[in-house]
């Protein structure tokens, strides 16, 4: 634990010391307030809560997040420092868990700076606020789950823009596995596929979160989608890290 | 007692490519193993496995009489590993490098403070020590890998081109660490520059194409050319014989 506490550091102090922290801080205020505000008619809706702002915020990360995890491990293998970091007295997943903590604790620092929006949602009526919380949490859990899978990603390239493509094509894919689109089409040729991937969708639980609704097995989802990548990412640094 | 580097059989496949061959030997301490060969020749490979950043397709290596492979963690407490390139975190300062280095060995507070402090001086950091690594010349980034890897004053030291890029004065500084440490140490270092195997190396092995051709004293191996040349031998036993 406190060896992944200290690659945690390490790492969140990276953000911090280039500028990736304050452009994506920034980037992501921006979108969400532009999003929120003009195309989610916050004010003309005239209701007092934050729907608008959840709803942007998954497709927001989906851009974002990869963003973030391209240069993870690609970043370590083109600088060649992975060789350093996996020959000091760690095990593999402590580096991976450290990591994906320093990202995670990013993507929370971000969420946290929305403050505004619950103040000014605040100021102007009175918001169920347990609802916004839950929304907060959904927001966290699908920040976690994309950046596992950007981190596993990444694991597996030294070339930054791949593990960003890749990042975002399959966190889309889980973000719309759930929608009409893909439902429909795979009940008319595999209905059991529609099921599962009703099941897998990464927006549908987090709907849930942003209605005030937190479940148990969203939570147990969530716990156990961001443990599998984080496996598969331990497993991909372990083959592929002297590539 | 047994010997604190010992290499038995070690081999490494690249599909049908065999970059190291077999190899065996063994390292006691108050030895300076020079590690010579040919660009290519299998040098950083076996250096990487003997370090555990690369498995091994065949054959072990046990540092202080830990397997590599099987007892991972316990062979890289003992070892202070220079990896090729001396790579580092661009971004952090000489002093939070070196201090995340030696919070991962396990060291805090004043001890950690008084380690650093130690490696610095040992390598004549202390100028630079506030500043980012990215600014620094290529000498003073080696010297920072140089510090990362004498910091908790490990009992096995492999440096892979420990002097490569430093001027002639920063050269004699390293040699004259390595051989102030030699008395109890185990050191490795590759080179390509064949006057420091005379300065600093009590023993030479030379390699090619993944196997050794000769493992001898220094004063041994330039005795096996009329001219007395350590380059004449270099050249006799690493060229592919005309025949």
């Amino acid at each position: 634990m406190r060896n992944t506490l200290i690659v945690a550091r390490r790492e969140l102090g990276g953000y911090f010391a280039t500028p990736v922290a304050v452009v994506f801080i920034v980037i992501f205020l921006a979108l969400q307030g532009v999003l929120t505000f003009n195309l989610g008619n916050f004010f003309e809706r005239n209701q007092a809560d934050l729907a608008p702002f959840f709803n942007f915020v998954p497709w927001v990360f989906l851009l974002l997040v990869p963003a973030i995890t391209m240069r993870l491990w690609a970043e370590e293998r083109r600088l060649g420092t992975i060789e350093l970091l996996l020959t000091l007295p760690i095990t593999q997943a402590q580096a991976v868990v450290g990591k994906f903590l320093a990202a995670w604790a990013f993507c929370a620092i971000a969420l946290l700076l929305t403050f505004p929006f619950v103040i000014t949602v605040n100021y102007l009526g009175s918001p169920d606020n347990g609802v916004i919380a839950s929304g907060y949490l959904g927001a966290l859990l699908v920040a976690g789950a994309f950046l596992s899978v950007g981190a596993a990603l990444s694991a597996a390239t030294k070339n930054q823009v791949i593990a960003f493509v890749l990042a975002v094509a399959v966190c889309f894919v889980f973000a719309v596995a759930s929608y009409p689109v893909v439902t429909e089409f795979l009940s008319r040729n595999t209905p059991v596929l529609a099921e599962v991937a009703r099941r897998i969708s990464v927006a549908e639980r987090y709907g849930a979160f942003t209605r005030g609704v937190i479940a148990l097995r969203d939570l147990v989802f969530f716990a156990s989608f961001i443990g599998f990548w984080l496996f598969l990412n331990t497993v991909i640094v372990e083959h592929r890290k002297a590539d | 007692m047994a010997a604190l580097i010992e290499i038995d059989g070690l081999t490494k496949r690249f599909g049908s490519f065999t970059a190291v061959d077999n190899l065996s030997f063994t390292v006691e301490r108050g030895e300076v193993l020079g590690f010579l060969g040919p660009n290519g020749a299998g040098k950083s490979t076996t250096m990487r496995m003997l370090a555990g950043f690369m498995t091994p397709s065949a054959g072990t290596s046990r540092i202080c009489g830990h397997d590599v492979q099987s007892d991972s963690l316990a062979a890289r407490k003992s070892l202070g590993f220079l990896p090729e390139g001396a790579p580092t975190y661009p971004e952090m300062t000489v002093l939070a490098f070196l201090q995340f280095v030696g919070r991962i060995r396990g060291f805090n507070g004043r001890e950690l403070a008084g380690r650093v402090e130690h490696a610095v001086a040992l390598t004549s950091l202390a100028g630079v020590r506030l500043q980012p690594v990215e600014t620094l010349s290529k000498g003073f980034k080696r010297r920072v890998g140089l510090a990362q890897a004498l910091l908790h004053d490990p009992q096995v030291l492999i440096l892979d081109e420990p002097t490569d890029g430093l001027d002639p004065n920063q050269k004699h500084e390293v040699r004259k660490l390595i051989a102030d440490m030699r008395a109890e140490k185990a050191i490795v270092i590759s080179t390509h520059i064949l006057e420091e195997v005379d300065a600093v190396c009590t023993r030479a092995i030379v390699i090619a194409n993944g196997r050794i051709v000769a493992d001898a004293t220094p004063k041994e191996l330039e005795q096996r050319a009329p001219s007395g040349k350590l380059d004449d031998v270099f050249r006799e036993l690493t060229l592919p014989k005309v025949a």
